[in-house]
């Protein structure tokens, strides 16, 4: 899928956790939120996005996507 | 007339728990205080004569019919208006009194024709059978109905036609269009034998306010008002008790048969969900189902732009196993998937989520409830725990303040409408919130007391502004709160509500609502008593559609309305069974139930059950299966029941992913705007055509039940079992019961669910389990589901469609009482005299300065595209706002639409677009191409000659 179509949905879900004082949990939340309803292909995709740099992703959706990464292998298919 | 087989005690039934014992004609009977005379003798099987009183309407006394006498009282009151007092005995049969009647009978028919048997109401009459009970063949005064035989029948109506000749001026007619439907288009008039029944200032049927919803003719007592069915197909010969196949109120009807034609529909009387009324496309636009425009064979074609070629049930089915088999094993077993209908029955949404679950051996099902209320299902599943409303539809009527959200049930679902304005007739207050002044904030005898006007997409800031009153004016149920609810998301919660930013004064130039009545709608639900929300798409349909749901919990939660009678958060579903194809498992991350597929255990029940392994990762959903079908790497879609092309938005998005697929399944009565893009079309079944089951708004599960056989040869249920034994997973249910008794087996809130009980209890309302045999009406009665209720920070984030100097307006859209949906039923019958395109209204002043004229012909355009309509004037919309409907492709509403979506479910925003209006004249290239593409569509159809190899095509076709 089109990058830009996976980075505005993530920075939507960000945008609603993000007033949550602690970012940090704020991030765990968009990582559960990622994991629980996103075909394992996306969130594939937008750790290959974020690892090439990750443009376009908000603060929160980018900790979100560096945790995704951390626990997703490198590459999905 | 009622229902052939319905035996009517004449007066409503008392719901008093006092019991009063009364004697009648020597015979004891115990009875509800309250109760009428007459209806207390039904109870005893004694049917006293009447012709002015029915059970569904308040007694009136004006036939003078239902006399009796009663020991130690003067005169012979009206058994219909005199009720049970203790020790009371009452004799319904005298000389005197069958001397009376004769002579009130005699009265009746010097004003009416004895042509009996010419007559359609002939056998089914309730004049004919009190004048025959009592030898009533002549009159002493006049006969034949002298004064009215010349009046001209109205038959104006598509429906039902109006005969003053046959009327007896009951005044039956016009109290069902008072008390129960509540439009008040009727009245009686004239004095004396110059009195007749009136629509409105005496205009036609249809010229009149009269909505169609049929209420008078089921409460007529001769055949003044009569269905045209009835005239022209004569008495039906048998009754099928079903559901209706569309809003999501689920009304109970009975369909009235002869042979397999049905005759005409009548809302069950005994029906849980409408209590004996319907509106005019369930009681009426069923004429779909036998229109000519029906596909009865299935059709294969290799390409989509080669013709149809009609071919056996066996070539079909073994043609689309094979191009699923051989796309699964070409680009991979994700590349397929699946989409449920909230039009088809539970049985049939659960087979087809298991058919791609087990067969194709993913996670790529979903259902049209995305593009509507999947932000219900999140928003009440994380705040109250179960994601449904919270209560019966008759619950309303214990409600103090009723809150209507973003919803039109007066158009959308009116008979749940109805119901509601009863309610605020009897002095319930009304809040409505929406950018339109949709009926009910001003209609007969009743008006809303606040109606917050707010711009399109700002639903979250005034929501949390009345938070904010609420909490910063210790109006809050804190017992409440700290008994039922997570009391530190409630501390977090009530923090971010009272802060300034949210009140109403501060959120005014957003939401342009005055502030003083955001705080006057706010006080008045926290504290005027029974406070019940009901929302619709007006809600779910926007960037935070999630969001709002959340809040709308937040605000009952914090008013201790939830858990009772009168109170609750209910979500007004749009189709027929939203609410059951949501129960079904058809979203891409969760089982019937909701039940995630990564619970290991809910999973091995599945795959124990199943024969199968499962996958533990959520599917695609809808919009992500258009992008992965334009990147590449989704290929094959089996459509049940949904028109994608035309109810998606962002047409030209949805068609472009549609034609990069390889293979297109669409199961559908017509060829629909999807077909167009299909490769195999699949007969589908009418609701007249199959069993099953349909879950309405309340939790309702009713019986649908097979009245024709299929005309395609199928049902829905059968076809998905034979693509599923052509692709080698076995499915050999005999009938939807068997269907039924599997989901019991694996989802606890439908684990007491079963035919027999249906059959026996006439509907259930889930959880229907061990705790709850007969169902639940109110939920979270004692606790909240999910344990403590939970309260969530409600952030406001406006939305990225922005009005700009280009594109000025705010586009809405909505429904219309007369269509359904994407019309594809309704537009189908003859509902389309009231409405045959979709308009779009605008506001004078919007349309001044565009030198737009009511009719004009308009350009609609956006940053997603543009299309054109005719307008509508009106000062319904507020400056700045326009709205329409999208119940006909031509119109091309969603290609406007942008693909905006809910930040959690994807559900699309259809309810805010930037748009600018210009006048225009002539059609638009959507209009000129949709019309190519319909005539090719018929001419593929026709034309079709060619055989489809089943052979596998290569990706360039």
């Amino acid at each position: 899928m089109h990058s830009d179509y996976l980075v505005r949905m993530a920075n939507d879900i960000s945008r609603f956790f993000a007033s949550d004082p602690d970012q940090e949990q704020a991030a765990r939340n968009v990582l559960g939120h990622l994991k629980r309803f996103w075909d394992p292909r996306m969130r594939a995709q937008i750790v290959e996005h974020y690892r090439a740099g990750g443009t376009g992703l908000s603060d929160i959706a980018a900790k979100a996507v560096a945790q995704l990464a951390e626990e997703e292998p490198a590459k999905q298919t | 007339m009622y229902a052939q087989d319905y035996i009517d005690p004449g007066t409503p039934e008392s719901t008093a728990d006092e019991l009063v014992t009364v004697e009648i004609d020597g015979v004891s009977v115990t009875v509800p205080e309250g109760t009428s005379i007459m209806r207390a003798a039904a109870d005893l099987g004694i049917m006293v004569p009447k012709l002015c009183a029915t059970d569904s309407l308040d007694p009136f006394g004006s036939c003078r019919l239902c006399l009796v006498e009663i020991e130690g009282r003067k005169g012979y009151p009206a058994s219909c208006t005199t009720t049970v007092a203790p020790g009371m005995k009452v004799r319904t049969q005298s000389e005197k009194l069958t001397q009376l009647r004769e002579n009130v009978l005699e009265l009746y028919v010097s004003d009416h024709p004895l042509d009996c048997d010419t007559c359609p109401g002939n056998g089914h009459c309730e004049l004919q059978d009190m004048a025959d009970a009592h030898g009533i063949t002549t009159s002493r005064y006049d006969v034949g109905g002298r004064v009215h035989r010349d009046t001209p029948k109205d038959i104006s109506n598509p429906y039902f036609a109006f005969d003053p000749d046959l009327c007896i001026v009951c005044s039956r007619c016009v109290r069902a269009c008072d008390e129960v439907q509540g439009t008040f288009a009727l009245t009686i008039d004239g004095r004396g034998f110059d009195s007749k029944v009136s629509a409105s200032q005496n205009e036609p049927f249809l010229e009149s306010e009269c909505v169609s919803c049929g209420a008078c003719v089921e409460a007529c007592p001769t055949a003044a008002l009569t269905e045209k069915s009835i005239i022209a197909l004569g008495r039906p010969e048998s009754t099928v008790t079903t559901t209706c196949g569309y809003c999501g109120v689920g009304c109970s009807l009975k369909a009235e048969i002869k042979g397999e034609t049905v005759v005409r529909m009548v809302p069950n009387r005994e029906g849980h969900a409408n209590k004996g009324h319907a509106c005019v496309k369930g009681r009426f636009a069923f004429g779909y189902a036998t229109h000519a425009d029906r596909i009865v064979k299935p059709m294969v074609r290799k390409k989509i732009t080669d013709p149809w070629r009609e071919v056996t049930w066996e070539e079909a089915i073994g043609y689309a196993a094979s191009e699923i088999k051989r796309i699964q094993a070409k680009y991979g077993k994700y590349a397929v998937g699946g989409i449920t209908s909230s039009r088809c029955t539970n049985e049939e949404t659960f087979l087809v989520q298991k058919l791609v679950r087990a067969a194709f051996g993913n996670n790529n099902v979903d259902t049209c409830a995305r593009v509507c209320h999947s932000p219900t299902g999140y928003g009440l599943k994380h705040t109250l725990g179960e994601s449904a409303g919270t209560q019966e539809f008759s619950s309303v009527m214990k409600s103090d303040v009723i809150v209507v959200i973003g919803a039109n049930p007066t158009e959308a679902h009116p008979v749940f409408g109805s119901q509601l304005k009863r309610r605020l007739r009897q002095g319930a207050k009304l809040i409505v919130i929406d950018p339109r002044e949709i009926e009910l904030v001003r209609a007969p005898h009743i008006a809303a007391d606040y109606h917050l006007q707010l711009r399109p997409g700002t639903n979250v800031a005034i929501i949390n502004a009345l938070a904010h009153v609420i909490v910063t004016e210790g109006l809050t149920k804190d017992d409440y709160i700290e008994s039922r609810c997570e009391v530190d998301s409630y501390r977090r919660w009530k923090e971010f509500v009272a802060d300034p930013k949210n009140s109403p004064e501060a959120v005014a130039d957003i939401t342009g609502v005055p502030a003083s009545l955001v705080r006057g709608a706010a006080r008045l639900y926290a504290t005027g008593g029974n406070g019940a929300i009901y929302y619709g798409l007006g809600v779910t349909e926007h960037s935070q559609g999630t969001t709002m749901v959340m809040g709308i919990a937040n605000l009952a939660m914090a008013t201790g309305n939830l858990g009772r009678e009168g109170v609750g958060v209910n979500p007004l579903r749009g189709q027929n069974n939203v609410q059951g194809s949501c129960d079904m498992g058809s979203f891409p991350h969760e089982y019937s139930g909701y039940r995630h597929v990564s619970d290991e255990a809910v999973r091995a029940q599945f795959e124990s059950s199943w024969g199968v392994t499962l996958e533990p990762e959520p599917g695609l959903r809808i919009p992500n299966m258009f992008e992965a079908a334009l990147d590449g790497s989704f290929k094959a879609l089996y459509i049940q029941g949904e028109d994608m092309a035309q109810s998606d938005p962002n047409t030209q998005h949805v068609i472009s992913a549609l034609s990069a697929m390889e293979c297109v399944i669409v199961q559908d009565l017509f060829l629909n705007e999807t077909a167009k893009y299909a490769h195999i079309f699949l007969p589908g079944s009418s609701f007249l055509e199959k069993d099953g089951t349909f879950t309405n708004a309340e939790r309702r599960i009713s019986r649908t039940r097979k009245i024709m056989e299929p005309l395609g040869g199928y049902q829905d249920w059968e076809v998905t079992m034979m693509l599923s034994n052509a692709l080698g997973y076995p499915m050999n249910y005999t009938h939807p019961s068997e269907i039924m008794d599997e989901i019991a087996r694996l989802t606890p809130t439908f684990a007491g669910v079963s035919y027999e009980k249906l059959d026996r209890l006439g509907s259930i309302q889930w959880p229907c389990n061990e705790d709850a045999p007969a169902g639940t009406p109110t939920m979270h009665v004692d606790e909240f589901v999910r344990g403590k209720g939970k309260f969530y920070v409600t952030e406001y984030v406006p939305t990225e469609e922005r009005t700009s100097s280009r594109f000025p307006l705010l586009l809405t859209t909505g429904r219309i009482l007369s269509q359904y949906n994407v019309g594809a039923q309704t537009r189908r019958t003859h509902n389309v005299v009231w409405h045959s395109e979709d308009r779009l209204e605008i506001h004078p002043h919007d349309a001044n300065v565009r030198g737009i004229r009511d009719g004009d012909w308009v350009g609609i355009a956006s940053r997603a595209g543009d299309t054109v309509m005719r307008a509508e004037v009106t000062e319904r919309v507020q400056p700045g706002v326009v709205y329409t409907t999208f119940h006909f492709p031509e119109s091309g509403a969603n290609l406007v639409t942008t693909d905006n979506s809910d930040w959690a479910t994807n559900c699309p925003e259809y309810k805010v677009t930037a748009v600018q209006v210009v006048k225009v004249s002539q059609p638009s290239e959507w209009r000129k191409r949709h019309r190519e593409l319909t005539k090719r569509q018929r001419i593929q159809r026709r034309a079709g000659g060619g055989r489809v190899s089943a052979q596998p095509h290569s990706p360039s076709e």
